[in-house]
């Protein structure tokens, strides 16, 4: 794209591009960095000096929250919830996709838009009913109770990225399988799945941000504390210490800490997952 | 574990009844039973979870009910008469109309410009691309507590700026009259980075010699993307503001921490305002008739816009 002339010593256009993106960074990084930094702090600095580097660092503040059973529990109980609906999403989701991919069956495209009816609407309308149903099962204040329905809402987009990628592995290597006497359950566990490892992984890392970050569910499905996930317990946390923001700011800080280091090191997974969607549509 | 039993029988079965025979063809028997296996927990999951629920919603929505023992005041249709006589149910609806123009005029061609410009490559490109992205993983709670201390009177940043020039901090999250523009700032920072990514990856599958063709033609730059790479990606600009309309319709967590809806209802969103009239009082009916328009609302503007945009997908 880029032509020869546009190499000039100075060229406004390239001033005018820094410039703006420039700005769009600070709007970006500003609230995040305050965040920080605002976790070293003490109450009284804060509120002379929100944006610059603090004065006199307080370790303080993280390390009591670090060495917090509160801080872990929450932690714990967000990542058995994540990894329950991550697991289950994936099992459930491949197995259908194989079978909607690999075998033609009487209602099959049918039954396929019947679960892409999922796409269309948002977990919230239908939340309380959702709650009355968990309810009748038994499964209020379980993890259950949160992961399942979660599931549940995340098959859609599962089945069909899955689908459309088991689509795509040779038929012929399917047939040659089966001429061999491999059966089609074999064929998936042996063939399919070890096949399918990029596209599990972004599945995996879509419904496991979902679940991760998810607050209404949990809100409306859980009563205890003690099974809190973090985005609940942040928000009992900031009901209890509500202008200290000092302390606020650093349990912001820590439970974001590992969405960003699962970003930094999974950003690949992550971005094709998240913006998976749009090859659909 | 499901995964386990699901693989082990079958094979059993299988080595049982066929032992090493190739049977002409892919049988019927072994595609039968990846059928009955494969297929149930899916469907089983998704109806009791998604289906029904949005079945009983409809249901419910006809009752004067608070969950517990069974739904028997019959009312009819009068929930959603008082729905459609609440004044906060029509100021959430013009919300989440905001949030949708706030969409389309700010954001999505403040993703575009920044797509076209990092969709290039040059140092630090993909280190933008990361940050830009970055506001859209962090949880919605999250992002929603750190501008409450953004826009805090006391300790916030807005204060602080508004300090250094002499002036009395505003509580922009307390009054009608800022709490839903402080909203909508941050709508703007959470979602725009993802809306780029879009475009971004639009972009960079792009068909370069249309570009590079018009260029030898003698279109200038402007030109070229005006009449070649805009018009390529009228499909993704449809996309985005797909997202953007479903994702006003279901923004809820974001709401909470900033300002739960308030002050007086100036904030709410249609899931802020199913969450402060239905659920948090157990109004199992109200709040059902209040999620069954919302559903009518995604489901109908979901298939009219595929029907009229996205018809070529």
């Amino acid at each position: 794209m880029n032509s020869a002339g546009a190499r000039n010593a100075f060229d406004p256009a390239v001033l005018f591009k820094a410039l703006f993106l420039g700005l769009v960074a600070i709007f970006v990084l500003v609230p995040l960095l305050a965040t920080l930094l605002g976790g070293f702090k003490s109450l009284g600095e804060l509120r002379v000096n929100p944006f610059g580097l603090p004065a006199q660092w307080e370790w303080q503040n993280y390390a009591d929250i670090l060495f917090s059973a509160r801080y872990w529990q929450l932690l714990r109980n967000s990542l058995v919830i994540s990894t329950l609906s991550v697991t289950l999403t994936l099992i459930t989701a491949s197995m259908a996709a194989f079978t909607f991919a690999h075998i033609r069956f009487f209602g099959s495209s049918m039954l396929l838009s019947y679960l892409t009816l999922g796409l269309l609407f948002p977990a919230a309308t239908a939340v309380l009913p959702l709650f009355i149903k968990v309810r009748d099962l038994g499964l209020l204040d379980t993890y259950f109770g949160v992961a399942l329905p979660q599931v549940a809402f995340s098959l859609a987009m599962s089945v069909l990225l899955l689908r459309r990628f088991f689509k795509d592995i040779p038929y012929e290597l399917l047939e040659a399988a089966l001429v061999d006497g491999c059966s089609y359950i074999k064929f998936f566990r042996y063939v399919t799945l070890p096949l399918s490892r990029p596209i599990l992984a972004t599945v995996g890392t879509i419904t496991f941000v979902n679940s991760w970050n998810a607050y209404l569910l949990p809100l409306v499905m859980l009563n205890t504390d003690a099974l809190y996930p973090w985005p609940l317990g942040i928000m009992v946390y900031q009901g209890e210490y509500s202008s200290e923001w000092h302390l606020i700011l650093a349990f912001i800080m820590l439970t974001i800490l590992p969405t960003i280091i699962l970003f930094l090191l999974a950003q690949k997974h992550i971005v094709a997952g998240l913006t998976a969607g749009a090859v659909k549509g | 574990m499901a995964r386990r039993i699901a693989i082990t029988s079958p094979i059993g079965v299988a080595g049982e009844a066929a032992p090493q025979v190739a049977v002409r063809g892919p049988g019927w028997d072994g595609r039968f039973t990846v059928l009955i296996l494969f297929l149930p927990p899916a469907l089983l999951l998704f109806t009791l979870f998604v289906v029904l629920p949005i079945g009983e919603a409809a249901w419910y929505s006809a009752f004067n009910w608070n969950g517990f023992g069974r739904p028997t005041n019959w009312i009819g249709l009068d929930n959603y008469r008082f729905v459609l006589e609440t004044r906060a149910f029509w100021l959430a609806l013009r919300n989440n109309a905001l949030i949708i123009a706030v969409s389309l005029a700010i954001q999505l061609p403040l993703a575009l410009t920044l797509a076209l410009m990092l969709a290039e490559k040059f140092r630090g490109a993909v280190a933008l691309r990361m940050l830009f992205f970055m506001p859209y993983i962090l949880a919605e709670i999250a992002t929603g507590l750190i501008f409450s201390f953004v826009y805090d009177g006391d300790y916030g940043l807005v204060a602080s700026i508004w300090r250094t020039f002499g002036a009395e901090p505003p509580h922009l999250l307390a009054s009608t009259d800022t709490a839903m523009l402080a909203v909508l700032i941050v709508v703007v920072w959470k979602y725009f980075g993802f809306h780029m990514m879009l475009f971004i990856a639009a972009l960079q599958s792009l068909d370069k010699t249309l570009v590079e063709a018009a260029r030898i033609d003698g279109a200038t730059r402007t030109q070229t993307l005006r009449h070649v790479v805009i018009p390529l990606l009228y499909p993704t600009i449809r996309l985005s503001v797909f997202f953007a309309i479903i994702g006003s319709l279901q923004l809820f967590d974001l709401v909470m921490p900033l300002t739960r809806g308030g002050p007086a209802d100036s904030s709410n969103t249609m899931v802020s305002f199913l969450y402060n009239n239905g659920i948090s009082r157990m109004r199992v009916g109200y709040g059902s008739a209040i999620g069954v328009i919302l559903f009518a609302i995604c489901v109908t503007f979901a298939f009219t816009y595929k029907r009229w945009f996205m018809r070529d997908e």
